[in-house]
């Protein structure tokens, strides 16, 4: 596991009040318990943690550019994310 | 129970330094939302909001009030000066000790505290100004209307968020209603236009960066303004003996908990409070012509507002017009219910109806008359005040035609 994904499964483990080990890579944020603000918050976290800025309306999550349909998902658009920044 | 009516109203917003300007620019759909100007904005991913622009306090007030004054309390207190002048009340004697104030705030003085804490902690200063204290407490807007117009009775402020200044005059309703005050000025200000106050909102990811348009299918988010509306509730025979103009009528407030969630609203909260001021009122639905809808423009609120006036209403939802005229001069948090009033007043006294601008795309989920873009005549005998707040708090006013 890459520790970008590392690092966000321990942000969404926390909000979810889970321990990682329980948190899969296929599971959505409904799965895992975490509501609207949970979202909100998460993201916040994410983007402290890896200091980029995350493109994300909660008028409208499912339109956003970032995609959070999945645990996976959401690791995935960080890494983009973060590699952008590198770049 | 004693009747109330409103005498006299003032304000200043986005769209106008008097009730006047405000009017026309809402009968012409004009929009007071633009580029945000204040230290440190090129550091906000929000960069939009309905400010007062050109507004320079040294016009209006010495050195010395300024001292004291924050910006919210500057607009409470040249909203009441026009109010007031307007009812040709003069508050002395007997009528000052049954006089008083209740008005509606979210942040207070916020402003000073966003200057004083950037001044302490990035600045490293170790020495604020006196009168910070008194200059942010939230109640320094209704004290300092009550020392310029000699009001003694029942003076205090309201903070519930969005739904402030409705339950401000929904007190103030109550307060002369059952015979505890004669006069109350009423109504609520907002000054959050400052780099904390918007960072803030910003944090909440609930703000639009380009445009608030309520009811649109591609409305993205709020949009915060500032400034001040202020009215004057009277006792209705007091009113009358001295052959006062009647604005309008207040006849009905209620206000529910949603007690359910801290920023997400809901239907039946919203619902029981709209039925509640009809009941208050103790008028059929039919005769509502026009709600002043809370309509933030976010996805949230706009679906839940209408899906709560529908299932109040049922078929009559269909032949009322709702509108928000947030869409022109923003979110005024503790002051909006009170600048909205003007746009209820304005549909019973002149017949006009103000419009929801940037609307741009049907929504199904707010399939309602939402009066898009352009103002419309119409006759209206009763209307309706929305507000409901994050933390689920809500107040709805009915209003009569003088």
């Amino acid at each position: 596991m890459s520790d970008v994904a590392d690092k966000v499964i321990g942000i969404i483990a926390e909000q979810a009040v889970l321990d990682k080990g329980d948190v899969s890579m296929d599971q959505t944020l409904d799965d895992l318990g975490i509501d609207s603000l949970g979202l909100v918050e998460s993201i916040f976290a994410i983007e402290e943690a890896f200091d980029i800025q995350i493109p994300f309306n909660a008028n409208d999550p499912a339109a956003s550019e970032f995609d959070i349909s999945s645990v996976a998902a959401i690791v995935k658009a960080v890494e983009g994310l973060v590699a952008e920044q590198h770049a | 129970m004693k009747r109330v009516v409103i005498t006299g109203q003032g304000t200043i917003n986005p769209l106008g330094r008097s009730v006047a300007e405000t009017v026309e620019a809402m009968r012409e759909g004009r929009c007071g939302i633009g580029p945000l100007e204040f230290r440190d904005v090129d550091r906000l991913a929000i960069k939009i909001g309905g400010q007062v622009k050109g507004y320079d306090p040294e016009t209006e007030f010495n050195r010395q009030q300024i001292a004291l004054y924050d910006r919210f309390t500057q607009f409470t207190l040249l909203a009441a000066r026009e109010a007031i002048a307007q009812s040709g009340l003069r508050f002395g004697g007997e009528l000052a000790a049954r006089s008083g104030v209740v008005l509606g705030t979210s942040g207070g003085g916020l402003q000073t505290s966003d200057e004083n804490y950037r001044s302490v902690y990035e600045e490293g200063k170790n020495r604020v100004h006196p009168f910070v204290v008194p200059k942010l407490m939230n109640n320094a807007a209704a004290s300092h209307v009550s020392m310029a117009h000699n009001l003694k009775g029942p003076s205090f402020t309201v903070a519930t968020a969005c739904a402030s200044s409705n339950h401000a005059m929904g007190q103030a309703f109550n307060l002369i209603r059952c015979g505890m005050a004669t006069v109350m000025v009423t109504g609520g200000s907002e000054s959050m236009l400052c780099f904390g106050g918007v960072k803030a909102w910003e944090g909440l990811r609930v703000m639009s960066k380009d445009a608030c348009r309520p009811f649109s299918a591609n409305r993205n988010g709020m949009v915060q303004g500032e400034g001040a509306g202020v009215f004057v509730f009277e006792e209705y025979e007091h009113a009358r003996a001295r052959g006062a103009e009647i604005l309008a009528e207040v006849i009905g407030f209620a206000m529910t908990s949603d007690a359910a969630d801290i920023v997400m609203p809901s239907k039946q909260g919203a619902a029981r409070a709209i039925r509640g001021a009809m009941q208050d009122a103790g008028v059929p639905f039919e005769a509502v012509g026009y709600i002043n809808a809370h309509g933030t423009g976010t996805a949230a609120n706009d679906k839940t507002e209408c899906a709560a006036v529908a299932d109040v209403f049922g078929a009559h939802a269909d032949k009322l017009m709702i509108s928000s005229t947030k869409s022109m001069h923003g979110h005024l948090i503790g002051g909006t219910g009170a600048v909205e009033l003007l746009a209820c007043i304005m549909a019973l006294r002149d017949g006009v109806i103000a419009p929801t601008i940037g609307y741009e795309e049907a929504d199904p989920e707010c399939a309602l008359d939402v009066v898009p873009n352009e103002a419309r005549d119409a006759k209206v005998d009763v209307v309706l005040s929305n507000a409901f707040a994050f933390g689920g708090l809500n107040a709805v006013l009915a209003l009569r035609a003088a």
